[in-house]
């Protein structure tokens, strides 16, 4: 966890946060973000989702969701968290952080104060919180990403992907001196093919990427999620995968991903 | 769309002047207004009064104001063109022992020395302001990341040799602590965050004994094109032989080292 979250003894119970990030955009972070939560959601943990791209990621273009008060009214003192956390149909909490964010000069000390306590606050009420950050390095990412105990990269299988995938887990791995990234392969073709491209990942940061502790970034083959018609199906009718189609390949590929997260990130000590 | 007026000649013994005049010639680098058209002469003295509003009185470099219109423009351009910038931010070492030995007009002789020795280490294009007390900062536009430590340390081996004739007879050195931060190419970032991490190495710079440069690189994102080559041949390969998915794995055999 980072030194920002570090809770006190007294919230002890707190969420565990993963950041949702990728090198390239329009690679489904949002997507993942949405369904994943959903899945999450069904298997029992009390999931936020929250706007990490100040006001710029469309989570909810997603979701269908109109929100009249964010995260931007919290900020501005005009609401109280309580009042900007909405209810998404997968049944998990959402926090938009508003167009009136963008407006702001990003990421000034004062709005990345807000963000941390606003986040610190939510803790102890869940036990996940997505971060649904932008993509690449800017420094509004690299933030996001920096408050989350574990990192979650989607990739798609496409050489641009890759390479802006890879430049993400460089920058991730030495200027933020981070250990393990967790790989989501969207759009696969075949079985295999997330793994194989895991592993090639691991294999040129292995050759080309020193950190000071002398081990590069491991990385963490997640799970896929195939190439599937219903996806686009289900972000033109803005329904969540798992409601609108819940048999298609990529909606059982989330349950798995959400399976595997639960077992081997959100474990209880 | 009406016919345009001529304006109302101004009366320039009606405009309350004094002020404006007498800040302009305590400062011997600006020529006083010649008397030619009212409207000249009035350019002239406002001209002036900009140029006096960005600098520092003490050293004549840019002052914090203009120094944060220079960085905001910077910011701009690095946004657009996805060129590197310097920051520098430099403190004098033990500047109060200066002024508590020497008295404070050493203090000032002492500040316009090491501003002068600034001047004489950059080029034309870079600004130099004084940031506050005896902290000055340095805005470097176009400046790559492998140059960056020779720059500052130029600055700060120079300060260092140079000695500094306070009183008749009586020359004394400083040396300075720099830190400085590259902008992120290609990225909005506000200036205050630019700011923050200069001055975070300046910090390190002086908790590490003082009489040194620190630098923050930027994040290096750059993909050779060897990294490419091998990011992409296995897939490539797989794609043109059409491989079946149960062969062994590279993930696996990465993850259990």
């Amino acid at each position: 966890m980072s030194e920002a979250l570090k809770t006190t003894p007294a919230e002890a119970v707190s969420a565990k946060v993963l950041a949702i990030t990728s090198g390239k955009g329009g690679v489904g972070k949002t997507f993942v973000a949405a369904n994943l939560a959903a899945a999450l959601t069904r298997r029992g943990q009390r999931v936020l989702v929250l706007d990490a791209d100040l006001g710029l990621a469309n989570l909810d273009v997603v979701l269908n969701l109109h929100p009249k008060v964010t995260l931007h009214d919290v900020f501005t003192g005009k609401a109280t968290v309580d009042e900007a956390i909405v209810k998404a149909p997968g049944g998990f909490s959402v926090l938009l952080a508003g167009s009136g964010m963008v407006e702001y000069s990003r990421l000034t000390p004062e709005v990345r104060d807000e963000f941390v306590r606003v986040l610190r606050s939510l803790l102890p009420r869940f036990d996940v919180v997505l971060l649904d950050t932008g993509a690449g390095i800017s420094d509004v990412v690299l933030f996001a990403v920096s408050l989350a105990g574990e990192v979650l990269l989607v990739a798609t299988p496409e050489p641009t992907s890759l390479t802006d995938a890879y430049a993400a887990i460089k920058v991730l791995s030495m200027q933020q001196k981070r250990r393990q990234v967790r790989m989501i392969i969207n759009q696969t073709v075949r079985p295999g093919d997330g793994r194989a491209i895991t592993g090639q990942l691991q294999q040129v940061l292995d050759r080309f990427v020193s950190t000071d502790t002398g081990r590069p970034v491991r990385l963490i083959h997640l799970g896929d999620i195939p190439a599937d018609p219903s996806v686009r199906d289900a972000v033109m009718r803005r329904q969540l995968l798992s409601i609108n189609n819940p048999n298609s390949p990529a909606a059982l590929a989330i349950a798995q991903l959400a399976n595997k997260i639960d077992e081997t990130v959100l474990i209880k000590a | 769309m009406s016919p345009s007026q001529a304006p109302a000649p101004i009366d320039l013994s009606s405009l309350r002047l004094d002020t404006a005049l007498a800040l302009l010639a305590q400062d011997e680098d600006l020529p006083l207004p010649a008397p030619e058209s009212p409207t000249g002469y009035l350019q002239h003295l406002i001209d002036g009064l900009c140029e006096l509003s960005l600098k520092d009185p003490l050293t004549g470099l840019a002052n914090r104001r203009q120094f944060r219109a220079v960085l905001e423009r910077e910011v701009d351009r690095v946004t657009r063109t996805g060129e590197s910038a310097l920051l520098l931010m430099l403190d004098i070492d033990r500047f109060k022992l200066v002024n508590d030995s020497h008295g404070h007009p050493a203090g000032d002789i002492v500040l316009q020395s090491v501003a002068n020795t600034l001047a004489n280490c950059v080029r034309p294009m870079d600004t130099l302001a004084r940031y506050g007390g005896e902290e000055f900062a340095v805005v470097l536009p176009g400046c790559q990341a492998a140059f960056g430590r020779a720059v500052a340390e130029r600055i700060r081996s120079i300060v260092e040799s140079t000695p500094i004739t306070i009183a008749p007879g009586v020359a004394i050195n400083v040396t300075v602590s720099i830190g400085g931060s590259f902008t992120l190419p290609w990225v909005r970032s506000p200036i205050s965050l630019w700011i923050e991490r200069a001055d975070h190495q300046l910090y390190r710079a002086k908790s590490e004994g003082r009489n040194r440069v620190c630098l923050d690189f930027p994040p290096d994102s750059t993909v050779s094109a060897e990294e490419k080559g091998l990011l992409f041949y296995d897939v490539q390969d797989q794609d043109d032989i059409g491989t079946s998915t149960d062969q062994s794995d590279p993930a696996d055999s990465a993850n259990r080292k």
